[in-house]
């Protein structure tokens, strides 16, 4: 059963002013089964953050169909943005606890704030967190509202190396705990070999996909860097055709 | 150093007194002695309150009616763009004519008196709250809708905190037009109030008395500045850095 059915005709972004029509997103298919993580791997304004948003109906300004999960009930959809947007005003606590519909359990705050290591930082208003711990609180809200589908983008852009190591492998102890479908929207491809079940190569804009590639390295082996360089040096070999994307 | 500018203030009001040697400018001390005597016969309290409780009520009409426009205003192009001129217009009315508009068409009866007031300082009030609605972070609208926030919790915690400053812009500036516009309402067309005492006083020449009324007003709007103004701001800037 696939959790998630993308078919765009087209996604067009009016003129506006000097700037002409924008054709963003042209013929787009693919489809993800339910408890899959797929990355999304293209070159930078190509439209992925646009895709997201036609997913998660912030815009519903375009051509096509997109299906998430059984049309009986409303999946639930856990947003993860690039930049954390936190809300400045209330605690980090206050943050997660917002989404969440009134009567929730505080042990599952607590668990997440555990498992992220920010239960110290729980009661800090969010300018005083660092960008990781910012990043870290934006994973846990999303991961809150127990999602049926999360979408990710780029949530560990402009971390340092190892502070995005760290978030990043919390983050899959986190999905290990609680699987569920996740689209994951990178333009580093070290990253999406270490995360993804699949990925999805896109095009510049208007936005097509160009393949499709099973990731088949065993997630146990993926913390070896070596592992995936290899991995990776495969994929450029096999596949002459992403390498422009990248 | 708040303390000595004052003290410098009143010393220049006792030289100049002095040197004048003028009923037109009493010393600080008569002053003083007409605001004691007014205090004690209950004269200068009995119209001091009639005056702020016309500036509370109007006060806190113009403000609510202001925000929920204004919000509405700076979420809707389509109603912006109708309403604009209006606007306009309201905002460049002088405060003499809307009072005595209101006086002519509705009488000279309190209801009347509010409603000049208000329609005065509404048009600010909502061109401000608009500009703030204007300004709201995109992002974080975004983020509230994904997660499928209700209307009242995007407005409590989401679209209220970003607008504070404005608000707060809106009731500083309100509070110090709306009391001297209620002054002139209470001058030509109620027999109460701090603005027909002053026009009392004018009338015989009673510059002490005026002075008396003046600084009291002046010292009860920096009170509520000071008790709750500036306190409201410290608590919902306490997440700033």
């Amino acid at each position: 059963m696939s959790a998630i059915d993308i078919n765009i005709h087209c996604k067009i972004f009016p003129a506006i002013g000097k700037a002409g029509e924008n054709l963003a997103i042209k013929n787009l298919q693919f489809s993800i089964d339910s408890g899959e993580f797929v990355c999304l791997v293209g070159p930078s304004g190509s439209g992925k953050t646009t895709l997201l948003n036609l997913i998660a109906e912030l815009d519903e300004d375009y051509e096509g169909e997109i299906t998430v999960g059984c049309n009986e009930t409303d999946s639930k959809i856990g947003y993860i943005f690039q930049n954390p947007r936190l809300l400045p005003w209330r605690t980090v606590r206050e943050n997660i606890e917002l989404v969440m519909n009134s009567g929730h359990s505080s042990t599952i705050v607590d668990e997440l704030l555990g498992v992220m290591q920010l239960t110290e930082a729980q009661q800090v208003y969010p300018e005083r967190l660092s960008l990781g711990m910012s990043r870290r609180v934006s994973i846990i809200r999303a991961f809150a509202i127990e999602p049926d589908v999360l979408l990710m983008d780029e949530p560990f852009v402009s971390l340092d190396a190892p502070t995005a190591r760290q978030v990043r492998e919390l983050l899959v102890k986190l999905w290990c705990n609680r699987p569920h479908t996740v689209l994951f929207v990178t333009h580093d491809l070290r990253e999406a070999i270490t995360l993804a079940d699949r990925i999805i190569f896109l095009s510049a804009r208007p936005m097509t996909v160009v393949s499709e590639i099973a990731v088949t390295i065993p997630r146990a082996g993926r913390h070896n860097e070596g592992v995936v360089e290899a991995f990776r040096q495969q994929l450029l070999n096999d596949y002459p055709e992403i390498k422009q994307l990248l | 150093m708040p303390v000595l500018s004052l003290l410098v203030l009143l010393a220049v009001w006792q030289a100049l007194a002095i040197y004048l040697n003028n009923n037109l400018l009493p010393t600080p001390a008569t002053v003083a002695t007409v605001f004691w005597l007014e205090s004690v016969s209950g004269q200068l309290p009995y119209h001091m309150g009639v005056t702020l409780l016309r500036l509370l009520a109007s006060f806190s009409i113009a403000m609510f009616l202001g925000c929920a426009i204004g919000i509405a205003l700076g979420r809707n192009k389509k109603l912006d763009a109708f309403f604009d001129n209006w606007l306009v217009i309201f905002l460049n009315v002088p405060a003499l004519v809307t009072i005595i508009l209101c006086y002519v068409w509705f009488g000279l009866v309190e209801s009347a008196a509010i409603l000049a007031v208000v329609v005065n300082k509404l048009p600010n009030v909502i061109v401000t709250i608009r500009e703030g609605t204007r300004r709201l972070d995109q992002d974080l609208l975004e983020m509230g809708c994904s997660f499928h926030f209700s209307a009242r919790k995007m407005l409590v915690h989401v679209i209220w905190p970003q607008l504070h400053p404005f608000v707060m812009a809106a009731t500083r500036s309100g509070l110090a037009l709306i009391w001297k516009i209620i002054l002139v309402v209470e001058l030509l067309g109620r027999s109460n109030g701090m603005g027909y005492q002053l026009h009392l006083f004018f009338q015989l020449f009673d510059v002490a008395s005026i002075l008396a009324y003046t600084i009291a007003f002046v010292a009860i709007i920096q009170l509520i500045e000071l008790m709750i103004l500036k306190p409201l701001d410290k608590k919902s800037l306490r997440w700033r850095r």
